[in-house]
């Protein structure tokens, strides 16, 4: 099989690159193993929070300057705005309702009640101005009954803690008897499945309707729209009491119906999506790489003029450590990594975390080394990069989009 | 001055400690009829006991050098196998020798097992290899002995809720900060209560330290010195259970030699080193050590090469030292006990310890024994014979072939909680709910043991419950828990606080083994908890 190029990986940097390369006419597969990062998201996309020494950022736009050379974002250097700008209507474009300024954070609803600085947002959430903004005075806190990944106590106390008075019910529906007879079926994608049913979403909003009255806002967790945004529409139309949604713990409701609309748009645009394939195999000579094979595909090869490799950090196996290393399986990519593991970790798992920096090695281009020598039509984007701690910088989500973007553009027919 | 008003504060043995041997003292004394008191700074099982291979010791490990302790092990393993059936599984072990071993070693081996009662069967490699299909399959001998593995949690526990059950006062999260003496004999403690930061004092004419190697603190609070030798051991936990027998080296024992199956997982161990009294509250396991322990296990079982490795800890045993040996290896891991009436003329104090998990009972014993001779009662001991709670009835299991989810959380429980199980509740499906898929701990199971088992914590309950304790350490099981923890205990602020400090302990025990699929779950983790919940920004507001 033969591509213009083909992206290992299909999360939000394979896929942002993908639609980007489809548009620009090129012809694209993407090979996915399966879930992506973007099940297990906040619902909102992250810029740029922190510098690598702690300081709080507000203005990303103003904080890349002073970000270390190896930094993807200072490979993009004053395309930067531009690329965020790109990013933003990107997912617009892609039907993708997000709200947020790469000139200004604004702060997302945690799961734990708290908030973190942030860029985009999805519609479904309300970003806030500042750290201890509150949602509304008096809050109704409604959770459904047996649902144990979302905790409206935590919710309550840091709420509380910002001056808000809430309480808290849960809600039970006939139609969550069948789930609740499985003890491992409540979790948030089987309740969303549950609340597409329009009859099931209205006895919840007539239930609520009688509840909230004397509230300011009734908040609830993000277990609606798992394919469309219509559920959220919905309740917000219908609840006479304005709604404020929070995101809830993995998996991601919102996440997972991003994640499957880019592949939609992908798909739309002509691109190839090899979902619950992986790449075993790739032949490499002088410098460049001829074809990559996969399991599914067995012998037939796919051949491209550039490969791109999006294949996530350790969790998406993009990267893989050992006892003394670290490595990267598709192509063997040079990684940059210290060969000391003592030095890997910090002992308090709230700091940042040496490993987390470490990743493929690129040029000024993202182009990845083999053995030290630069691979021409080998671009590498997104968590399997080194330079940054995606994590303690709050920058994940960013780095995914951005270099995805910025190598699609650079990438010649 | 004894406040003679409050007759709630006196006792008449207050045992310090709630490792398995003050817990294990604190139910033979009750059940003699004493009004018993115990206090432990932490949780139960928070130290050395929690922190060991959970072997059932056949003996044979000390049969050549120790035959005292050799024997000791193997009638106590006779004991608990009818007294603690319920956190006992009666795996058997195999003793192999390596072709790098000396396989002349191997009868003077048997010869040793047989002298001291253990029932050792020399059998054909072959047939080792048969019934543990996991053993290095270069293994030129073997030996079969009884040994087996032990849940420490749960026999604590277990030794707990029958001192309560006959009338002990347990008091946990409470320290001991000073021994009250007059005129040179102890009368009782204060203690500070680290919930809510009061001070106590208890009285009593005896008081046993049973703190383990803190005991030496203990002993210097009283005025009197006890010669502890502090004895690191580290240990390896795999994700699977890759043995079904325990595996041993047939040689003179040394580190990493013991690979012990218990639940879903098993334990390699232990290297020994002697470490400073000021490391003893902050054991961490090195990377040399880690490597030293999956060089050597892997010539138990090769496939632990590829097995993932779940965590690393270490636990510091309370060997009393006698002489100058650097390793520790070769103190004597025999019961000590202490008069210090007659030893230092310090009366109504006594020291249990030495000893180890296998022969706890005993200690307990002559720790009662000599408390019924100084309070002048006349009760013989009972423990060696009357089962502990949990191991009393037959056990409920489901029995059917068809794959019943409901069936399977059954299993579980009964299996960590015994006859107790049946004070679960799983009337309905809230009940029912999986909490930890990994171990299939229910919302039931988790309310039981918040309403009943002295729950105060997350790590409390881990123990109680094996919340966590799963491939997944505690992702995210561990924010379902907190959730219930701050329901029953109406206190969100401080669950949330819980979870954090809980999630960091899980780190400690990841990071010395984090690379492949530890470093893969390690990173989920800190992407759920650090990046979506901002728990790292938490602690500072």
């Amino acid at each position: 099989m033969k591509f213009d190029t083909v992206i290992i990986g299909g999360g939000l940097a394979g896929l942002t690159c993908g639609i980007r390369l489809q548009n620009r006419g090129f012809k694209c597969a993407i090979v996915s193993a399966g879930q992506s990062a973007l099940h297990f998201s906040s619902g909102s996309f992250d810029l740029l929070n922190e510098l690598p020494d702690g300081t709080a950022v507000t203005n990303p736009e103003e904080a890349i300057h002073s970000l270390d050379k190896k930094h993807p974002y200072a490979k993009i250097g004053d395309k930067f705005p531009f690329y965020a700008q790109e990013a933003k209507q990107m997912l617009l474009d892609a039907g993708i309702d997000v709200r947020g300024d790469s000139k200004q954070n604004t702060y997302r609803i945690t799961p734990m009640g708290t908030t973190m600085p942030t860029w985009l947002t999805l519609a479904d959430f309300n970003p806030l101005k500042s750290s201890n903004e509150v949602i509304g005075k008096k809050i109704l806190l409604v959770n459904i009954a047996g649902f144990l990944d979302f905790n409206t106590k935590f919710v309550a106390d840091a709420f509380e803690g910002n001056g808000a008075e809430c309480k808290i019910i849960s809600i039970s529906l006939p139609e969550f008897e069948k789930l609740r007879q499985s003890p491992t079926e409540m979790r948030s994608a089987n309740i969303a499945r549950v609340m597409e049913n329009e009859n099931t979403l209205n006895a919840l909003v007539s239930q609520l309707n009688e509840k909230a009255q004397s509230f300011d806002v009734v908040a609830l967790p993000a277990v609606f729209g798992l394919s469309s945004p219509e559920p959220i529409q919905t309740l917000k139309q219908k609840i006479k009491t304005p709604v404020c949604i929070i995101p809830t713990m993995p998996p991601s409701v919102p996440g997972i119906r991003t994640q499957k609309r880019l592949r939609r748009v992908f798909e739309l645009a002509g691109g190839f999506y090899m979902l619950g394939d992986s790449v075993i195999n790739a032949e490499i000579g002088d410098g460049k790489v001829y074809n990559v094979s996969t399991v599914n595909h067995g012998d037939i090869a796919l051949y491209a003029d550039n490969f791109v490799l999006a294949s996530g950090s350790f969790f998406s196996n993009g990267l893989c450590a050992s006892m003394d290393g670290v490595a990267e399986p598709v192509f063997g990519a040079d990684v940059d990594f210290d060969p000391n593991r003592s030095t890997w970790y910090n002992a308090s798992i709230f700091e940042a975390q040496r490993y987390r920096t470490f990743g493929v090695a690129t040029d000024e281009h993202f182009r990845i080394k083999v053995n030290g020598k630069i691979q021409d039509n080998v671009y590498a984007i997104g968590s399997v990069l080194s330079g940054f701690d995606a994590l303690q910088e709050g920058c994940g989500a960013g780095v995914s989009l951005l270099t995805a973007l910025y190598v699609a553009d650079n990438l010649k027919k | 001055m004894k406040d003679f008003n409050d007759k709630n504060n006196e006792f008449d043995v207050i045992v310090i400690g709630g490792g398995i041997t003050g817990a294990g003292t604190a139910r033979d004394c009750a059940l003699r009829g004493m009004k018993v008191l115990l206090v432990e700074r932490f949780d139960f099982a928070a130290g050395a006991t929690g922190r060991n291979h959970g072997l059932l010791h056949s003996g044979a490990r000390y049969a050549v050098t120790d035959k005292e302790s050799a024997a000791e092990c193997i009638k106590e393993n006779m004991i608990l196998r009818k007294i603690a059936k319920h956190c006992v599984e009666e795996n058997n072990g195999l003793f192999i020798s390596l072709p790098e071993d000396d396989i002349n070693f191997q009868s003077k081996f048997v010869e040793s097992c047989h002298a001291a009662g253990i029932d050792a069967q020399i059998i054909d490699p072959a047939e080792a290899r048969r019934i543990e299909p996991s053993v290095n399959p270069t293994l030129i001998g073997a030996v079969k002995v009884p040994d087996g593995s032990v849940d420490p949690f749960r026999l604590t526990l277990a030794n707990i809720i029958d001192a309560k059950a006959h009338g002990a006062k347990i008091l946990v999260y409470h320290e001991v900060i000073e021994i009250i003496k007059e005129q040179g004999r102890v009368i009782g403690i204060t203690v500070v209560n680290h919930k809510t930061k009061e001070t106590h004092k208890y009285y009593a004419p005896l008081t046993i330290n049973a703190a383990g190697i803190w005991g030496h603190g203990i002993a210097e609070m009283a005025g009197v010195k006890v010669g502890m030798y502090p004895a690191k051991g580290s240990l390896l936990i795999f994700g699977h259970r890759v043995n079904n027998i325990v595996l041993n080296r047939c040689r003179k024992p040394a580190d990493a030699d013991i690979l012990v199956p218990g639940d879903t997982i098993c334990l390699i161990g232990t290297t020994s080193s002697h470490v400073g009294f000021d490391e003893v509250d902050n054991m961490r396991v090195t990377s040399e050590e880690v490597d030293l322990l999956l060089r050597e296990g892997q010539k138990l079982a090769p496939a632990l090469a590829t097995t993932r490795i779940l965590r690393a800890y270490a636990g510091v045993r309370p060997l009393v030292a006698a002489d100058n040996d650097p390793s520790g290896r070769n103190i004597s891991r025999g019961i000590v006990l202490l008069d210090h009436e007659t030893r230092d003329g310090v009366s109504g104090f006594a020291t249990i310890t030495g000893g180890k998990l296998m022969t706890y009972r005993l200690m307990a014993e002559w720790a009662t024994d000599l408390a019924c001779k100084k309070l002048g009662i006349d009760k013989a001991c009972v423990t060696m014979s009357e089962p502990l709670p949990g191991s009393r009835g037959e056990e409920p299991l489901p029995k059917g072939k068809t794959y019943d989810l409901s069936n399977r959380i059954k299993r579980s429980t009964v299996g960590r909680h015994g006859d107790m199980a049946s004070k679960i509740a799983s009337d309905n499906e809230f009940d029912n709910s999986l909490v930890c898929e990994c171990e299939d701990v229910s919302v039931g199971e988790v309310q039981y043991a918040l309403k009943e088992l002295d729950v105060h914590n997350m790590e409390d309950l881990r123990h109680r419950t094996r919340v966590g304790m799963g491939t997944c350490q505690g992702e995210l099981c561990a924010c379902r828990a907190a959730g219930l923890l701050s329901e029953a205990h109406n206190c969100a602020h401080q669950a949330k606080a819980d979870l954090a400090k809980f999630l960091n302990e899980r780190w400690k025990g990841m990071y010395p083994v984090a690379w492949g699929e530890a470093l893969r779950e390690s990173e989920y983790t800190q992407w759920v908890y650090s990046g979506i919940c901002g728990m790292n920004k938490m602690e500072e507001k």
